[in-house]
């Protein structure tokens, strides 16, 4: 049996881990709040926004817009978007294990990853995977300008025909302990069959200046909007992860205390009977000597 | 006609409005202030920065904005807009030194000095100071 001494040593560190995730999952807690917030005003104002151009979309005969351009998929871009930190459960080897599973679909293509976080730079860098740009510790202070940035390379990409086509992978926010897989295709922009009632959506309007220019002009803006969206969902996601990956290490070691707590105690009384008995034994020696 | 309204939802990233009970709305088209009143045909615009006013029955509420989009569908009026103020919301010591700040800029003429945004951010503050006014003017 371990001694007296190791036991208190081990229970000691523990404690101190599990103060330290208990931090950990208060400072979640905080992020996760002020994500949520950011997320829940940002969602109305994407999804609009997809929602008219969807409807611009489906009115236009034959799009002249190149980022509307479906071309035979020969180069797939996959931007895959972890977390830049671990400890956060199995958020960034969920959405890892995602995206090579995408790969590998279009294994007969030519794929390539641009990550977005970290954790997934540092995976697809060691292994035999075509990268693209990476974009790196931005989830510390997460801003718009991130996004547009990461659109505009995508954009450029796909306008220079270096990508045919451009898939998300991400983590939705979908709830505090629930993340939800998401794999969306970016470009080119797809056209939703509308159906059934659909022909209601499809009212004709009028359009000011014109419908080529509102395209052009809504376009732009609605695929930032989409890549800063994703942004929020999967910080949000992350920090969710992170909040219950840390309330499940603290409970651990809650419970490992326990356990440790009992084998000292048992450990202490063995050695006290181990005592007493010695004494007693002795002062039998002693008295059948005399 | 007189008792159709308009409902009238005005989304940004960073929040979401929803009026119902509109009797008209205004806002700035890329080709000039347009009106929309009920029954409007369906009709979507690209917006620029300025003005959007809405009105309601017994008051009126003013926005700045700095530019966006207007979709309207069977008497409802989306608005898609990049950053929009209440007039009532409007930082008047703000906007004020935001003015100051792009009228130097704009005078300095230094080779570093973007023109564009400069001239952007001087309309984007008489914008919100004209729309804060209004307001004032009211009460």
């Amino acid at each position: 049996m371990a001694t007296l001494r190791e036991i208190k040593r081990r229970i000691g560190s523990i404690k101190s881990t599990q103060q330290i995730t208990r931090a950990m999952k208060m400072v979640a807690a905080a992020k996760l709040r002020r994500a949520q917030e950011n997320i829940f005003a940002a969602r109305p104002y994407a999804y609009k926004i997809d929602e008219l151009i969807q409807h611009l979309v489906a009115k236009i005969e034959n799009p002249t817009d190149p980022l509307l351009e479906s071309r035979e998929p020969e180069r797939v871009m996959l931007v895959v978007v972890t977390a830049d930190r671990g400890l956060c459960g199995s958020f960034n080897s969920n959405i890892i294990r995602k995206a090579t599973q995408e790969a590998e679909r279009y294994r007969d293509r030519e794929v390539s990853i641009v990550s977005v976080g970290r954790k997934g730079y540092d995976f697809f860098r060691k292994r035999n995977y075509q990268l693209g740009r990476e974009f790196i510790n931005l989830f510390n202070n997460v801003q718009y300008q991130h996004a547009q940035a990461i659109a505009e390379y995508l954009i450029e990409e796909f306008l220079a025909c270096r990508a045919d086509r451009i898939i998300l992978v991400y983590n939705e926010f979908k709830s505090v302990i629930q993340q939800n897989l998401k794999v969306e295709q970016f470009l080119p922009l797809r056209k939703r069959e509308f159906e059934g009632e659909g022909s209601g959506n499809l009212v004709d309007y009028i359009y000011e200046p014109s419908q080529e220019a509102l395209l052009k002009a809504l376009l732009p803006k609605h695929l930032n909007m989409q890549v800063w969206r994703v942004l929020l969902e999967s910080y949000a996601a992350e920090q969710g992860a992170r909040m219950a990956a840390m309330e499940n290490a603290t409970e651990n070691a809650g419970e490992l205390i326990h356990d440790l707590t009992l084998l000292f105690n048992k450990a202490r009384q063995a050695a006290i009977t181990k005592e007493i008995s010695e004494i007693v034994g002795g002062a039998e020696a002693l008295k059948s000597a005399s | 006609m007189a008792d159709k309204r308009l409902r009238l939802e005005i989304v940004t990233p960073q929040r979401h409005l929803a009026y119902e009970e509109v009797v008209s709305c205004s806002a700035p088209g890329v080709l000039g202030y347009f009106q929309i009143l009920p029954d409007h045909t369906e009709f979507v615009s690209e917006l620029t920065i300025g003005e959007i006013k809405v009105e309601f029955s017994d008051h009126t509420k003013f926005f700045a904005t700095t530019g966006g989009f207007l979709e309207v569908v069977n008497n409802r009026v989306l608005l898609l807009l990049e950053a929009c103020e209440a007039a009532e919301e409007i930082d008047i010591d703000r906007a004020l030194r935001a003015l100051e700040r792009a009228k130097r800029r704009l005078q300095e003429q230094s080779p570093d000095v973007d023109l564009m945004r400069a001239r952007a951010a001087l309309l984007r503050a008489t914008n919100r100071l004209k729309i804060a006014q209004k307001l004032s003017l009211a009460v």
